[in-house]
């Protein structure tokens, strides 16, 4: 089966084409990891064009699609989701999957930069599965064990060494393969967080 | 060979519009909006917005397909509002507008909202005199146009240079204790009240004042200051003089503008648009003025005034049929797109 997976949940935006089956798992066509900040709104439609174009792939094609559901900032996190669920609407059915599950693999701790000085994290056995998060607090305070992987700015405030990491469509399609039997759950961005937004209080006098 | 199928994208604010228009005829209008999650908030929360439009989108495109009769396959091409609007909702809709295209392998057009606004009068109304004015008046902006091509002429004459009009009601719901959204509250009350009864300021309209420009915050905070005085005196606030009074001053200003934009710039076609058009004191009196200075006055029904999808696709529309060259692929949202940039 083809399948295209997408993530926008860190400033890497993430786009690649991959072959699976489940005797042979995963083997990438195309990747493209675009350090592309916060223009994933722009880049990531054309991005997703190049890799399906060198990887010889016409959307009709595609048996399935992949996308982090997150945590990230919200604005770039939507772009990707929402990008993927369009495109499933004509191409195929789509995968969710923790955006943190597809950052290193093995035993670790996963950091990335859920910005007003904090940290997105989760925690992964020998197994690779999650056996803690995702949540978001101080980098302090996050309950992360050596190995830490993924974005190494935070290595001060951990206390420990992080080694570099970041999403990779080989990492959402090991997240996604459980899945790929099921008929996809409905894509829920892991936003951990709730808008800011404060209901007014009364009314104040503009005369005084 | 029938007319292109342009399917329309608007998440500029709290409404996720999805339209479908073929050539000139609106074929569906599918909407879904958070209006209900904002009342609270006393306004547009912009990430509650945000999160509204992801949740919303498929769906929302499935019903306008649904209603209209007609698949994905059979859309000819897409447009999308590119601004101006909340940067957060607006993106939501370019995303969704760029995969669709990527996959149905359709040309995508990027649009300007308020020129979408004007565009969506030609599903009711039939093609635009051109030039036309344009008045476009909702929460989000309050602008005068000159229109000799919507499909890639449009000019600024004036805007305003503090709050919306819509903004302005919504305030003054608020001093009055009506709910968010303020405009078909204070619309209601207003019809039991008496508009000469309070004379409120009418910003902007002195002889060295910007002639196209409009200014509520003044008239706002003197209506807030008039109903303070009341409550202090202990006597009781009369909502609807207040209302009918408050709404007389917004309107006047509102039409005498776009009427003599219409005069200085020897221009006989006026269309009005966006939420505050939906209000039937300024219908009324737009209706009075223009039939005195002999101008046509045009305002699509109060359903088409609001934001919705099929603004786009009729604007979208228009694109294709000019020959307009679409949008490239890297296509982003500006929150304050120029009325000037149609298309981009
Ligand atoms: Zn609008």
């Amino acid at each position: 089966m083809l399948v295209l997976a997408l993530d926008t949940a860190t400033p890497t935006l993430v786009a690649g084409v991959a072959r699976w089956s489940a005797d042979q798992g995963v083997q990438v066509l195309a990747e493209r990891a675009l350090p592309s900040g916060n223009r994933h709104a722009e880049l990531l439609t054309p991005t997703i064009r190049e890799v399906l174009a060198e990887a010889g792939v016409r959307t009709r094609d595609l048996g399935a699609l992949v996308v982090g559901l997150g945590p990230g900032p919200f604005t770039g996190l939507r772009v990707g989701i929402v990008t993927a669920a369009a495109l499933g609407d004509v191409a195929g059915p789509v995968h969710g999957v923790c955006s943190l599950d597809a950052i290193g693999d093995g035993a670790r701790s996963v950091v990335t930069d859920a910005r007003r000085k904090e940290v997105h994290w989760a925690v992964y056995d020998a197994d690779g599965q999650r056996t803690a998060g995702p949540g978001v607090d101080r980098p302090e305070d996050a309950p992360v064990t050596e190995p830490v992987v993924g974005d190494v700015r935070f290595a001060e405030r951990l206390g420990r060494p992080v080694a570099a990491a970041e999403v990779t469509t080989a990492g959402l399609l090991r997240a996604a393969a459980p899945q790929f039997d099921r008929p996809p759950a409905p894509l829920e961005p892991l936003y951990l967080r709730r808008p800011d937004a404060v209901p007014p209080a009364a009314r104040k006098a503009v005369s005084r | 060979m029938s007319r292109p199928l342009v399917l329309g994208f608007e998440t500029s604010c709290d409404e996720t519009g999805i339209g479908l228009v073929r050539g000139q005829t609106l074929l569906s209008d599918a909407l879904a909006t958070s209006m209900a999650e904002h009342e609270r908030f006393g306004g547009v929360v912009p990430e509650i917005a945000s999160r509204a439009h992801l949740e919303a989108m498929v769906p929302t495109v499935h019903k306008a397909l649904s209603d209209a009769g007609v698949g994905l396959g059979d859309v000819d091409a897409i447009a999308v509002t590119a601004g101006p609007g909340l940067t957060g909702a607006l993106l939501v809709g370019v995303a969704a507008a760029k995969a669709y295209a990527l996959a149905l392998d359709v040309p995508l057009y990027g649009v300007n909202h308020l020129a979408a606004h004007v565009a969506v009068d030609e599903l009711e109304h039939g093609r635009l005199a051109e030039p036309s004015i344009a008045m476009l008046v909702s929460g989000g902006h309050s602008s005068l146009l000159l229109v000799p091509d919507l499909a890639q002429d449009v000019q600024e004459l004036g805007r305003t240079i503090d709050d919306a009009a819509g903004e302005a009601f919504d305030k003054v719901a608020r001093v009055l204790g009506l709910p968010f959204p303020g405009g078909p509250h204070i619309d209601r009350a207003a019809t039991e009240g008496d508009p000469g009864s309070i004379a409120f300021p009418r910003g902007l309209t002195g002889p060295r004042d910007a002639t196209y420009d409009f200014s509520f915050s003044g008239l706002k905070t003197a209506v807030a200051r008039w109903v303070e005085a009341r409550e202090r005196a202990g006597e009781p606030v009369p909502v609807a003089d207040v209302s009918a009074a408050f709404q007389e001053a917004v309107v006047d200003v509102l039409t005498a503008k776009a009427v003599r934009a219409c005069r200085d710039h020897g221009v006989d076609h006026l269309v009005i648009g966006g939420g505050v058009a939906a209000n039937s004191r300024l219908r009324a009196l737009a209706q009075e003025r223009c039939d005195a200075a002999g101008i046509v006055l045009r305002v699509p029904s109060r359903r088409l005034c609001t934001d919705n999808g099929a603004m786009v696709a009729a604007l979208g529309s228009r694109l294709v049929e000019a020959g307009v060259a679409p949008s490239d692929v890297d296509l982003g949202a500006d929150s304050s797109l120029p009325i000037e940039v149609v298309s981009r």
